[in-house]
């Protein structure tokens, strides 16, 4: 139970990761039917895209997407998100519309050694703790890590054009043995030929 | 083989559990992905703090995707074009014998006929609100989750819905292989167009900011956002044409007779 | 211009194939003239780069703009030229413009209505070979991979044999296992680091809080094991064989030289950018067993290519054997031993380009696959038979042939390293190679007069009696029983530079020194 509570617990993705990548492993390896095979190669790549997303999570944070125009009682102004007008907010703009507020002025992240980053005037009005109502200051514990998200979109895709390219050879071995399963196309390969009629 | 399966997979994952204690844990803003290891912040920080000022694109997914890792993009798109062309060599033929498939189950009845009407009615009237709804997700991909690939794999979507209510040949009528073909190549070639008009004026591969010089009333920043606009649209033709091609193509056997 | 090199050298096959799919579809004869104003556009490109680097050292182009003016390292993608990739850039681009010339004539007889999507994909193999040899981001790295995966697979898949398509499947599950582990490798790597570029990560990894833990060890094993699989190296070398005899001959003539050598690249990349020299030989300190995996290799695709019947499976045994040559000499964890690893990585890719050529164009004149049906060829087809035979000494290493001086590089390393098992596997392999290229010959020049027969070819290309006998007329064939010039020219220009290769090695060894300066290994190697 103390191996559970402090080992799996906090670790809990990494885990799920883990057992589904191996799962995913055995069938690619053990199994005989061809899909069966590409089933397991998907799960494979599917644990992977998991552990990358997990990586990015922070507690108590929100989507990487920076929400405007939004205040405490909900009200969205016209342009909720933001279209032409916003090209023209400067700095006045956004002093004048504190509550709403855009974020164009950046707050230095509270971390030490950032000196490359203005430091800008932080507006007391906001409730840290709610992160949609992030204005003036782009908190990063805030927001999830987008970078895992944008790197799983990549490999969601790839794994996708595999899958397509794997289906379509499939497909070939089919029209060509008549079968789906390895050891009959092992067989049928051992008596020499192709034995399809084509 | 099952045996040495189990042991291979065992013996992987113990190794790969070994190394669990040593990463963050679940949730952590501190760890080194997310926040940075010692002084310097991590990329993420930077991309989170800096992307409006950048980009003025509130999407930070669509920004890093699009902006500032393009060129990651930009194959990613040719990985799926090149998947669309090999499904195409590998399977398509163009003659040879006819490959026994089971008959069409093609109910003539009264009842299949009322059952046909329903679906091409419905199909009908929801493909264009499927087609325009795709059409906002790869516009408003700023501004909400989105973007070009989620578009495009709902537009072609709707091409393979029309393929399954009615026939594939409907879809093909509509969608031909040139167009689809074609389509495909453009969409790629309007990516790295962006890219090569940045290389034309003096700039890197993919440097938006110089193209506020051909855009009409943009200033470097909004150069940006309405590039990353233009290659969105670009992954997006290529995707459609892609997904359509790789239905099309695995569902009859390559022959573009008739689908499932 | 002149600063934009890197982006060129990718974008030109890019558009080649982009074009090819615009304008290929409606006349197949278009797609000729694009592939081949590419591939050259590339190849002035990986020279002008050669001579840059060779002037001012290390090239760095930012994507996007992203420089570090602009933003910290890491924010946009990087590519790097050193002096190490900048030969393997003018070796890719060679060796695809020498089969581009070879396969005018023969993409055409095979693939027919699919010849535009062939040379598409041609070339996307292209972009993504060099990209990834230009780039200096761990996750860029895998997408281009992949392009160059996808590709492959449906080059190997294209083709009229139905083993193909089998050997494609399998080729497939182990790439795709062996791309997933880099990635999973990356992704480690990232959550120590928080970084993606390859020498971020090295900065951050030079912290000994970071670089000794356990996680990084692990990520290490999975990129070196992904890799592994990528390359062929032993044991898990089971798809290479079968993938690389039973695809069309210009696919296997384009891919057999190029991927695995590709692969060793991203693995010495790996081991010196990213990870180190220092942390692989010390903080790993497996340079011995990894050292022993690669005499394993050697032994066991040598022996194995003696046991060969047909042509092309032989030869893929022996690329098995060369890179258990390269794995060994970069583990070896000494300067000559890197330094003779790098320079195999661009002798093989011209031995191999010559010996698949010369086998093609064997296998294709007489229908079949067979060693022992190459009666009497020799006699028949001088050029080509010279060609080969230029290949063959290579592989055997005999000067000035490049083989021999990336042999007596090894050999000095493993020498000075002490690994007297590398060095014995080496002179064995050399020897075993003899026997072999000494019996096809033997076959081949001292055969009686051939008959043509079909019957033991189960995996003939064409299996009509017509074609052979016109073959046998010789009723188109510049000299008597040659090739086409088409086919012949890219055999001899690749024996040629496999010789220029060995006669010119003191000025290449020297550009591959000046890249490890950068780069230092260091002098002693670990127990």
């Amino acid at each position: 139970m103390e191996f559970f509570n402090n080992s799996v617990v906090p670790y809990f993705n990494y885990w799920i990761y883990v057992i589904l990548m191996m799962i995913g492993l055995h069938a690619m390896i053990t199994k005989n039917n061809l899909i069966k095979k590409l089933i397991g190669m998907t799960i494979f790549q599917t644990a992977i895209i998991l552990l990358y997303v997990s990586i990015g999570v922070k507690s108590g944070a929100t989507i990487p997407i920076l929400a405007h125009h939004h205040d405490d009682h909900g009200e969205e102004t016209e342009s909720a998100h933001h279209g032409e007008p916003d090209h023209g907010h400067t700095e006045a703009d956004a002093e004048a519309h504190a509550k709403a507020g855009a974020p164009s002025e950046v707050e230095k992240p509270d971390r030490p050694g950032d000196g490359e980053y203005e430091k800008e005037k932080k507006d007391d009005h906001h409730d840290h703790g709610d992160p949609h109502h992030d204005s003036h200051a782009v908190n990063p514990d805030h927001f999830a890590n987008p970078l895992p998200h944008v790197l799983m979109l990549t490999a969601i895709v790839v794994g996708v054009s595999t899958l397509g390219v794997a289906l379509a050879i499939s497909q070939s071995i089919y029209r060509n043995f008549g079968s789906l399963e390895e050891d009959e196309i092992l067989a049928k390969i051992k008596q020499g030929g192709s034995g399809a009629d084509v | 083989m099952k045996w040495f399966g189990l042991i291979a997979t065992v013996f992987t994952g113990i190794l790969l559990l070994s190394a669990v204690p040593d990463f963050a844990k679940f949730g952590d803003p501190n760890s080194p992905a997310n926040g940075g290891v010692g002084d310097t912040p991590s990329v993420s920080q930077y991309f989170i703090t800096e992307t409006y000022n950048d980009t003025k694109v509130p999407n930070l997914v669509t920004a890093v995707l699009a902006d500032y890792r393009g060129y990651d993009t930009m194959f990613e798109t040719v990985v799926i074009f090149a998947a669309g062309i090999a499904i195409f060599s590998i399977l398509r033929s163009f003659s040879g014998p006819v490959i026994p498939s089971h008959p069409p189950t093609v109910d003539t009845s009264v009842h299949g006929d009322h059952q046909r009407i329903i679906i091409g009615m419905t199909c009908r009237l929801i493909i264009p609100i499927i087609q325009l709804f795709a059409l906002y997700v790869v516009a408003h991909g700023h501004h909400s989750p989105g973007g070009g690939f989620q578009g495009g794999v709902i537009l072609g979507a709707s091409f393979i819905l029309l393929a399954l209510a009615k026939d594939l040949n409907a879809a093909l009528g509509r969608f031909s292989e040139k167009r689809y073909l074609a389509l495909g190549s453009i969409g790629v070639i309007i990516y790295a167009g962006f890219g090569l008009a940045a290389q034309a004026l003096q700039r890197n591969f993919l440097d938006y900011e110089i193209l506020h010089k051909i855009m009409p009333a943009t200033d470097p920043i909004m150069a940006r956002s309405h590039s990353m606009l233009g290659v969105e649209v670009g992954v997006a033709f290529t995707v459609t044409a892609i997904m359509f091609a790789i239905y099309a193509n695995l569902s009859s056997k390559g022959r573009l007779e008739q689908g499932l | 211009m002149s600063d934009q090199l890197p982006a060129i050298l990718l974008l030109a096959p890019l558009f080649g194939a982009l074009i090819t799919g615009l304008v290929g579809n409606g006349d197949h004869r278009r797609c000729f003239p694009i592939l081949i104003a590419s591939l050259t556009i590339s190849f002035a490109c990986a020279i002008g780069l050669l001579g840059q680097v060779i002037q001012n050292g290390t090239i760095d182009y930012f994507m996007g703009g992203w420089g570090t003016d602009r933003a910290p390292l890491g924010v946009g993608i990087q590519l790097r030229v050193d002096a190490l990739n900048a030969l393997l850039l003018l070796v890719i681009t060679t060796v695809a413009l020498l089969v581009a010339v070879y396969s005018l004539r023969r993409a055409g007889e095979e693939n027919t209505e699919k010849t535009p999507q062939f040379y598409m994909l041609f070339q996307m193999l292209c972009v993504g070979l060099l990209g990834i040899t230009v780039t200096a981001d761990a996750f860029n790295l895998f997408v281009l991979v992949e392009v160059s995966s996808l590709t492959s697979y449906a080059l190997v898949a294209m083709g009229s044999k139905p083993r193909g398509t089998v050997a494609a499947f399998n080729y497939l599950i182990m790439g795709t296992i062996g791309a997933s582990l880099y990635l999973l490798g990356v992704g480690y790597l990232y959550m120590k680091t928080g970084t993606l570029n390859m020498v971020g990560i090295h900065e951050i990894l030079l912290d000994p809080e970071v670089g000794q833990s356990s996680s990084i060890f692990v990520a290490f094993i999975l990129i070196l094991v992904g890799v592994w699989i990528k390359m062929a190296f032993f044991p898990l070398y089971g798809w290479l064989p079968n993938a690389y005899s039973y695809c069309p001959s210009t696919s296997s003539c384009l891919l057999a030289p190029l991927m695995t050598k590709v692969s060793v690249y991203v693995m010495i990349r790996v081991m010196l950018s990213v990870f180190g020299a220092e942390w692989v030989f010390q903080s790993l300190g497996w340079s011995h067993t990894v050292v022993w995996l690669a005499v394993i290799a050697i032994l066991a695709g040598s022996l194995l290519a003696l046991a060969q019947v047909e042509l092309k499976k032989m030869l893929c045994y022996l690329i098995v054997a060369e890179v258990g040559y390269m794995v060994g000499g970069a583990w070896l964890a000494n300067h000559w031993g890197m330094v003779g690893s790098l320079y195999h990585i661009l002798a093989d890719a011209f031995m191999t380009l010559c010996l698949f050529i010369a086998a093609s164009i064997f296998i294709k004149r007489r229908q079949a696959d067979r060693i022992d049906q190459l009666e009497g060829l020799f006699k028949k087809m001088p050029l080509t038979t010279a060609g080969f035979v230029v290949g063959a000494l290579a592989m055997i290493g005999v000067p000035p042939t490049a083989g021999f001086f990336s042999k007596w590089y090894l050999l000095r390393g493993g020498i000075e390293a002490g690994q007297w098992g590398y060095v014995v596997a080496l002179l064995v392999s050399s020897l075993v190679n003899a026997v072999l290229f000494f019996r096809i010959i033997e076959i081949a020049y001292f055969g009686k007069n051939p008959v043509e027969s079909h019957g033991h070819g189960h995996d003939d290309d064409h299996g009509h009696e017509d074609e052979t006998q016109q073959g046998q007329v010789g009723g188109s064939t510049l000299l008597s029983g040659e090739g086409r010039p088409a086919t012949l020219i890219p055999l001899l220009i690749s024996a040629a530079i496999v010789i220029l290769l060995g006669v010119f090695n003191g000025p290449i060894v020297e550009i591959i020194q000046q890249a490890l300066e950068g780069l230092p290994v260091i002098g002693t190697a670990t127990r």
